[in-house]
């Protein structure tokens, strides 16, 4: 496994900007608001006749998934080419070959490729902070997902779309419902809720998938959907993470369903203008109820859209901490 | 230049006459006027409505089309472009403060054309400081103005709007 680190020593340059985006832990709510004002201000291009903007042009930005993801892939390539860059997609299992071994090498190719940015996503906690640490100097690294560790990208789009619905975080209270153990989307999520200064954090799902002391991250648990859903602004449901799960911490999904889904009946339970968020794909019928996901208070396609636009917002802003830390490093060698 | 000509609404009185006639000398009907944020805006509104422009204004940020952007970083304030209607065929009027190298000029032309293939664009500015790394010419300038090296000018407004020459700090 990889070792813990301090992110921020390497995910800012020495101003305090972005230049790799790796997790959402530690920083501050003026980067992350600079991050969801950004990201507004790529909204409107996406209304456009001609989409593009030429602020990559001339950059490559390669795709690295190690763990397969459609959906995530594809908005990071439409973010990518929709600034302008080259985009190159690789899918590399990592069944294959031992790990560290093939990381360097493939690292390596790119490099002789020079790409100027990593998009990471990988099935190992930490796998896009050691990617960060070992690139050549100048490559930006977006981590799209490591392990149970971080997905900063979806929780940074679920906060653009809260804010575009419901404006100010300091009034709201917030519910994270399902599979927290496993949800590297829920970690992301409690600390970007915390930071930008949510009124309270709650988390909901059954025993077996609450990771323990999650209380230490600032959070209210619940392991009952009638208590945690009452007065709540914004319901974030999670994906049952099946692919990640031995069966002996749940008996069955009809059963998980019945006490955690997301119905008609318990959404009543939240605020009357509760907001209903999940970052796809959904199970339907496991997590939430057809109706549901397809109601007038759902925001499910909204995150799509706010997603690329989230995107495009780390990966100019990263590009652009690179290539000041550059410049810096010049004036001072 | 002396100080006297630094009155802007004289300056926006005689770009006003000098864009009229060029308005008529060219045959233009119905154009449409774009400001870039966020002096152009300013005088923008001033100049539609001394002369009575049908089209609403429109209004640009040039930001995401800047070329310097890997050096001076983002503003995470950029404001949307907004134009009133499609820029497909018009005759576009476009208006900025103070034209210097000519790459903010760029970057709009840039942009506007991401809008659709315009009839003809005519570039109004205020100033014209003459240090120009492009070849971009305005077409109605209110004055030129010779800078020292260390010297910037800055336009501020809306109300009342005035030109303040400081030394770069």
């Amino acid at each position: 496994m990889f070792e813990p680190i301090d992110a921020n020593q390497i995910q800012l340059n020495s101003q305090g900007q972005l230049k790799h985006f790796l997790t959402t832990e530690g920083l501050s709510r003026e980067l992350l608001t600079e991050i969801l004002d950004t990201a507004d201000s790529f909204l409107d291009v996406g209304e456009r006749q001609v989409k593009k903007l030429p602020l990559l042009r001339g950059t490559t930005v390669a795709n690295l998934f190690f763990e397969n993801s459609t959906r995530t892939l594809s908005t990071f390539e439409l973010a990518a080419k929709r600034l302008s860059a080259d985009v190159l997609n690789l899918n590399i299992s990592t069944s294959s070959t031992t790990k560290g071994e093939s990381l360097r090498d493939t690292l390596m190719t790119l490099h002789a490729m020079h790409a100027d940015m990593f998009v990471v996503r990988h099935s190992d906690s930490g796998a896009a902070h050691y990617i960060a640490q070992h690139v050549t100097p100048d490559v930006a690294v977006i981590n799209a997902g490591d392990g149970r560790h971080a997905h900063p990208t979806q929780a940074m789009l679920d906060m653009l779309t809260i804010r575009r619905h419901k404006g100010d975080f300091s009034k709201l209270t917030c519910a994270i419902v399902g599979d927290i153990l496993h949800s590297r989307v829920a970690r992301s999520q409690i600390h970007a809720l915390r930071t930008l200064g949510v009124a309270e954090v709650r988390v909901i799902g059954p025993q077996t998938l609450l990771p323990r002391h999650i209380e230490a991250l600032g959070v209210m648990v619940y392991t009952d959907m009638n208590e945690g859903l009452k007065d709540v602004d914004v319901v974030m449901m999670l994906r049952l993470q099946k692919e990640r799960m031995n069966s002996a911490l749940l008996p069955s999904e009809s059963e998980f369903y019945k006490l955690y889904g997301l119905t008609e009946e318990k959404l009543a339970i939240a605020k009357p203008d509760a907001v209903v968020l999940h970052p796809g794909p959904i199970n339907r019928g496991v997590e939430i109820e057809s109706s549901v996901a397809d109601g007038p208070r759902s925001l499910i396609l909204d995150q799509v859209t706010n997603g690329l636009a989230v995107r495009m917002a780390v990966m100019s802003m990263a590009v652009s901490g690179q290539m000041q830390e550059k410049q810096n490093n010049g004036e001072n060698a | 230049m002396t100080s006297g000509m630094l009155n802007v609404e004289a300056l926006l009185d005689k770009m006003s006459a000098e864009l009229k006639a060029l308005i008529s000398q060219r045959q233009i009907e119905d154009p449409l006027m774009i400001g870039i944020r966020t002096g152009g805006v300013w005088l923008a509104e001033r100049l539609h409505h001394q002369l009575g422009l049908q089209s609403p204004l429109g209004v640009m940020d040039i930001t995401f089309y800047r070329d310097d952007f890997t050096q001076v970083g983002l503003n995470p304030r950029v404001q949307p472009t907004k134009l009133p209607c499609d820029t497909e065929g018009r005759h576009i009027l476009l208006v900025d403060d103070v034209i210097m190298s000519g790459r903010t000029i760029r970057a709009a032309l840039n942009e506007i054309f991401d809008y659709g293939r315009p009839a003809s664009v005519s570039l109004i500015t205020l100033l014209d400081l003459q240090r120009r790394q492009l070849p971009i010419q305005a077409d109605v300038v209110g004055g030129t103005l010779a800078l020292g090296p260390d010297q910037q000018v800055k336009l501020t407004g809306p109300e009342p709007l005035s030109l303040e020459i400081s030394q770069r700090t």
